[in-house]
């Protein structure tokens, strides 16, 4: 074991994502004398290396057909330099190329995974907060022996933390790159009829709203105060709005001077994408509901109840 | 194609969720249980991808729970060929313990395609879906929103964030992790699933607890103090209204422009 804290980075485009500066934030502050080393894959991409002025060495692995993310190829890839580096602690991004990789890395260097973690402890032994059952539960998680992968959660460090130029020291690991995947595209989301990123005000509904007809409510209701409707995953995959709308890990990032939930539960995905709004109002029949642990505001009830009521107050 | 579906059960989501008495683990004994909704994705990508080019589903679940019939009954019901319900009370898995158990079940079953839902809310020691892609060696796709019949593979569809998405071509067999199907999960009218469950169409498959170890050990749970920031409205609707408006117009919107 060499006792250094590992970080998977994630790139798109030759630009990485805040999940990578995140960890490198949080791998600073678990990091020993090992040290922070951060595992960068793709295909030229060692110039890249600067922007990891966070860690102290950075392991380029560089192959033509790993350009973009290939779940299978990057798997083999850092799992191969995982058991070649034998680093203490192994952080992963909880994203969307996170989720192919933590697996392969845990299962092929015989590690424990903890997943859905919120901090990390490393000053004795390793044990780590975790969230589970959609932000309902926190959990205290303790890692029986001394070495272990992490599946961190967007917004467990802060980025601006992570992000620095430097001159890490570049070390090219030949490691095996099989793929039994060919990436043929990217595509970019088309453009909606309403920019939810540019509104001063959202009205967001979640799966509370039961069904697509009752979402005309609260779409008069938006247009009365001059802002828009977006909403959770499960109202989008059912197609009651478009893609465009949807707030959250897959969707956007939402900023807007009010922010008022109705019947979104607040699960993690959900809240990374609209936890810096300026006020937050979460309306949900459930006490327990995680959204009010983000919110600023907050009222248990029926949001059909509470929908004719501010519609009263603000037409006309 | 024939094609293996993952079906998990997860404490309900809107349900109230209490600890057991050495505060380790939720106390399952009045929780209801509901379809991970990614795992009900998976099924109908699954249903789908058969619609297309034939072959067949089989519906895979472990545990002995009425819950856990159910919704192989479902999926029944929905269209799958055959449902099998892995062991009896084996009680709550964890992910290593579930991709073990599935691991040794379909190693002997040959199917083209396995897909499972890219993640349940219980899963601190790992992706089921992932682990057991390990497990397999097959190749893996996680946060799937599509899989489409190409050549002798498929071409997958996985998302990232902001709504970007890339596609990818993979041979068969694979096993990917379902975020989203292509369409809705369709509804099965109640009626066809009592029919499924009075033909009995569910085969049973022995489970022992399986020996994998997480190697981890969850020392304490809580319910997050909810709220605990927020400042929270009493009274009624028309008491949360008024104050509503009142924030709305703090922040300089609607009304009194
Ligand atoms: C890789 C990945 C990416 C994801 N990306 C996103 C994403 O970008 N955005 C996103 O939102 N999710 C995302 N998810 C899904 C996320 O995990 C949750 O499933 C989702 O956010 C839940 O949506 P919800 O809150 O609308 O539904 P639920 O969790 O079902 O919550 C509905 C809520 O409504 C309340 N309610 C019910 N009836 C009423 C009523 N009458 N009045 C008031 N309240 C009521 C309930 O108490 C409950 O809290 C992602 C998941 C994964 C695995
Ligand atoms: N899980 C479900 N199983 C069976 N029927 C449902 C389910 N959810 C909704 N329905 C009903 O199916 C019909 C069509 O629903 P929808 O497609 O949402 O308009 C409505 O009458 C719903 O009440």
């Amino acid at each position: 074991m060499s006792g250094a804290v590992l970080v998977v980075t994630e790139h798109l485009n030759k630009r990485f994502t805040d999940a990578t500066f995140e960890l490198l934030a949080m791998a600073g502050t678990l990091a020993g004398e090992g040290g922070v080393e951060a595992a960068l894959v793709g295909s030229g991409v060692a110039g890249m290396a600067a922007e990891l002025g966070a860690a102290d060495r950075v392991v380029v692995i560089d192959a033509p057909h790993l350009e973009v993310f290939d779940p299978d190829g990057h798997a083999t890839a850092l799992a191969a330099l995982v058991a070649e580096r034998a680093p203490r602690i192994v952080l992963v991004p909880y994203t969307s190329t996170g989720m192919d990789v933590a697996s392969h890395i845990a299962a092929r260097c015989d590690l424990p995974l903890v997943s859905y973690c919120q901090s990390i402890d490393a000053s004795d032994g390793l044990s780590a907060t975790c969230q589970l059952y959609a932000g309902k539960i926190e959990a205290d998680v303790a890692v029986d022996g001394d070495r272990a992968v992490f599946s961190v959660l967007a917004g467990a460090a802060p980025a601006a933390d992570g992000r620095r130029e430097g001159s890490p020291e570049v070390i090219h690991a030949g490691v095996d790159t099989t793929s039994r995947i060919r990436f043929t595209g990217l595509a970019e989301p088309e453009g909606g009829d309403v920019d939810i990123t540019a509104q001063d005000v959202l009205l967001v509904v979640g799966r509370g709203i039961e069904s697509e007809a009752n979402i005309e409510e609260v779409v008069e209701l938006a247009e009365i105060l001059g802002g828009a409707v977006a909403a959770s995953r499960p109202i989008v995959d059912q197609g009651w709005l478009p893609k465009t709308r949807q707030v959250g890990k897959s969707g956007l990032t939402v900023k807007p001077k009010v922010y008022l939930a109705l019947g979104v539960s607040g699960a993690p995905e959900h809240v990374e994408g609209m936890r810096d709004a300026a006020t937050i109002i979460a309306v949900n029949t459930d006490p327990q509901a995680p959204i009010f642990g983000v919110a600023h505001h907050g009222w248990v009830g029926d949001l059909f109840d509470l929908l004719p009521e501010l519609t009263d107050r603000l037409d006309g | 194609m024939d094609i293996a579906v993952i079906l998990r059960t997860v404490p309900d989501p809107v349900e109230e969720l209490e600890l057991n008495d050495d505060e380790t683990d939720l106390d399952r004994d009045f929780l209801g249980f509901v379809l991970n909704e990614f795992d009900d994705h998976a099924l109908e990508e699954a249903l789908l991808l058969k619609e297309e080019v034939g072959g067949s589903v089989t519906a895979y679940a472990i545990g002995a729970t009425d819950e856990v019939e159910q919704i192989l009954y479902t999926a029944v019901a929905k269209g799958a060929d055959a449902a099998v319900k892995l062991g009896d009370d084996v009680g709550a898995l964890d992910a290593h313990a579930q991709a073990e158990a599935l691991g040794a079940e379909l190693a002997g079953r040959s199917h083209d395609l396995i897909l499972c839902g890219v993640q349940a809310s219980d899963e601190i020691d790992g992706q089921v879906a992932m682990l057991l892609s390990a497990k397999l060696d097959l190749p893996h796709l996680s946060v799937v929103v599509g899989a489409e019949p190409a050549g002798d593979g498929l071409r997958v569809t996985k998302e990232y964030w902001g709504g970007i998405t890339a596609t990818y071509e993979v041979g068969l067999p694979a096993l990917l992790g379902v975020q989203a199907a292509r369409q809705a999960p369709r509804y099965v009218a109640v009626s066809r699933i009592r029919q499924a469950q009075e033909a009995g169409a569910l085969s049973e498959s022995p489970l022992d607890r399986p020996a994998a170890s997480s190697g981890i050990t969850v020392t304490a749970m809580r319910i997050p103090e909810t709220g605990a920031g927020a400042e929270m409205i009493s009274g009624d609707e028309e008491a949360a209204a008024d104050k509503i408006v009142e924030l709305l117009q703090a922040a300089g919107i609607g009304g009194g422009s």
